[in-house]
């Protein structure tokens, strides 16, 4: 089996997340070759060929003109699996290359072996096992799902195309200054949407400050409002891994877990027992946190 | 200003799920159903951009049983002008790029200046309708977006980028957007909206006169995550449960000593 790796480039750096696609590839046992838009002197760690076009001249996203670039290595490399990052770059790309080949896409895989592909359904609750019937197919890989590997430079081959397209790229827009820095925190306590209204997020807070530390948020409090943005855990948020971190209402989206599942102690507190967050939580605590959330703090200001 | 807005129903993602008796999707049964989370703003940002421009005609298409209508008289009331229900008893089973297909079979051919649709669904999460959508009508888009501005034809739209960046980027139309959570702020929809709702056109076609692609990945199965293990399930009475809770704090942890 060969597989063509698709790297992520952003802000003239490559992303992490690109060490997971060579590790996937070293976990499947596969041949591989990868594939950016980027530059640079530092390269990813991998010791295959790197098909590498100019991200000066083409753009960090220009969806046209990375799709033509990597349909051509694709032509050149005829790899069986083409692996992207399940990411905003990953999610705008891989439907474009598939759609052209003809080839099946699957998306967001968290487990890969002997062809079978499994990825998450509702908000993680069920896995489902899926089998393309195409000869070639194109996945997307969950982030954290595979373990980072890979070592070496690569032997870059460098490529060019057409760098028109249809999209503008116009800039930036960094994530919003100040606020708190979750990141420093030792204890954190997160509102996900179980806290019902915007009201209980006063008990959360008395809760953060009897541990002595912050409250932050998931995802769906911060777009209701509840919460300034600059609380968020989670990936579109602030990456956390306190001594402590409790999830109050939290059900455990992947992209809240991916923020906060370093956390070396973690309480959730949740109605639902089978709530994904379970997976990851150390102590779960099944119980109406407007009712266990008052009488904790209540017990730790007690001493 | 001709606007096409796509949605889908899924479950309430609070539910019980159970899988079904041929074990490749969870039992529809004993559900409670909704407009897909996505969708919602897809739905908001087709009205303000109707409201914007001062005119316009806002359809909103769904694919599924007779009961989606329920989902898409809320997205009428919401301000779609008429509704376009593509009957299918079937479509759990479709893949992305079926679904696609049944949209853009619709779309081809009726000038449609702006598309929306969820960046992805709740239940399935493939993240690929929109896009496969757009390189089928050979129409740009753009995923991820949570802001939309429109002026004189062109769209100036934020993509959101993990770690909270975002990248700004610009198209002309006739192009197709995927919405992503906090794009705005979906209304309610108001009773007297809702009454209006009522005598709004809520066309059904069959699934059949549409669809022209076949699967091309099929479900071998679904099921339950294994349970990792390892952590610690309390239950009980509040009182009880915290002071379990600050007796386990102080042995594991520094962080009440």
């Amino acid at each position: 089996m060969k597989v063509l790796l698709v790297a992520e480039y952003r802000d003239g750096q490559f992303l992490a997340s690109t060490q997971e696609l060579v590790g996937f590839a070293q976990q499947m046992g596969a041949e591989s070759a990868m594939f950016a838009v980027g530059g640079g002197s530092a390269l990813p760690a991998y010791d295959g060929t790197l098909y590498l076009a100019d991200a000066a001249q083409y753009g960090e996203y220009n969806p046209d003109a990375h799709k033509q670039l990597l349909l051509s290595v694709i032509d050149q490399e005829k790899p069986d699996m083409v692996v992207f990052s399940h990411s905003s770059y990953g999610w705008d790309l891989a439907p474009r290359i598939a759609f052209s080949l003809g080839a099946a896409q699957i998306s967001e895989v968290v487990e890969a072996s002997d062809g079978a592909l499994v990825v998450p359904v509702c908000n993680a609750k069920l896995r489902r096992q899926v089998q393309p019937s195409t000869s070639m197919c194109v996945v997307t890989l969950q982030a954290g799902a595979f373990t980072a590997a890979g070592d070496g430079t690569p032997a870059v081959k460098e490529i060019s195309g057409d760098a028109g397209g249809a999209i503008t790229f116009e800039g930036y827009e960094e994530a919003e200054a100040g606020g708190v820095d979750l990141s420093k925190s030792e204890v954190i306590v997160s509102a996900g949407r179980g806290i019902g209204k915007p009201e209980n997020v006063a008990i959360i807070e008395e809760l953060a400050q009897a541990l002595g530390g912050d409250y932050g948020a998931s995802r769906p409090v911060v777009d209701s409002e509840w919460v300034e943005h600059n609380r968020q855990v989670g990936t579109t948020g602030q990456t956390v891994s306190p001594k402590l971190y409790v999830a109050c209402g939290i059900s455990g989206a992947i992209q809240h877990l991916a923020g906060m599942k370093k956390s070396e102690f973690i309480v959730a507190v949740n109605t639902d027992k089978d709530a994904p967050i379970g997976e990851v939580a150390d102590v779960l605590v099944v119980a109406d946190l407007k009712q266990f959330i008052p009488a904790l703090t209540e017990k730790i200001k007690a001493g | 200003m001709k606007i096409l807005v796509c949605i889908k129903q899924v479950p309430d993602m609070e539910s019980k799920f159970k899988v079904d008796g041929a074990g490749t999707w969870y039992d529809t049964g004993d559900l409670a159903w909704r407009m897909n989370e996505y969708d919602e703003y897809g739905v908001e940002q087709a009205v303000r951009l109707k409201e914007q421009v001062g005119e316009g005609d806002i359809t909103v298409l769904c694919i599924g049983s007779d009961k989606v209508k329920e989902t898409m008289k809320k997205a009428l009331a919401m301000g779609c002008d008429r509704g376009l229900h593509v009957s299918d008893d079937d479509v759990s089973a479709r893949e992305p790029l079926q679904i696609a297909s049944v949209i853009a079979g619709f779309a081809k051919d009726k000038g449609f200046d702006v598309i929306f649709t969820g960046m992805q669904s709740q239940d399935r999460g493939s993240g690929q309708v929109g896009v496969l959508t757009a390189e089928i009508l050979a129409m740009p888009s753009i995923t991820t977006i949570v802001d939309f501005a429109y002026d004189g034809g062109t769209v100036t739209a934020k993509r959101e980028l993990e770690g909270g960046i975002k990248a700004i980027v610009k198209v002309a139309v006739p192009a197709l957007f995927t919405c992503q959570l906090g794009l705005n702020k979906p209304r309610y929809p108001t009773l007297p909206n809702i009454m209006k709702a009522k005598k709004k056109e809520l066309l059904s076609v069959p699934v059949a006169d549409l669809l022209e692609a076949d699967a091309r990945q099929q479900t071998v199965k679904l099921y339950f995550p294994e349970k990792k293990g390892g952590g610690l399930v309390l239950e009980g009475d509040a009182p009880d449960l915290a002071a379990q809770l600050v007796q386990i704090l102080k042995e594991k942890t520094t962080v009440l000593s």
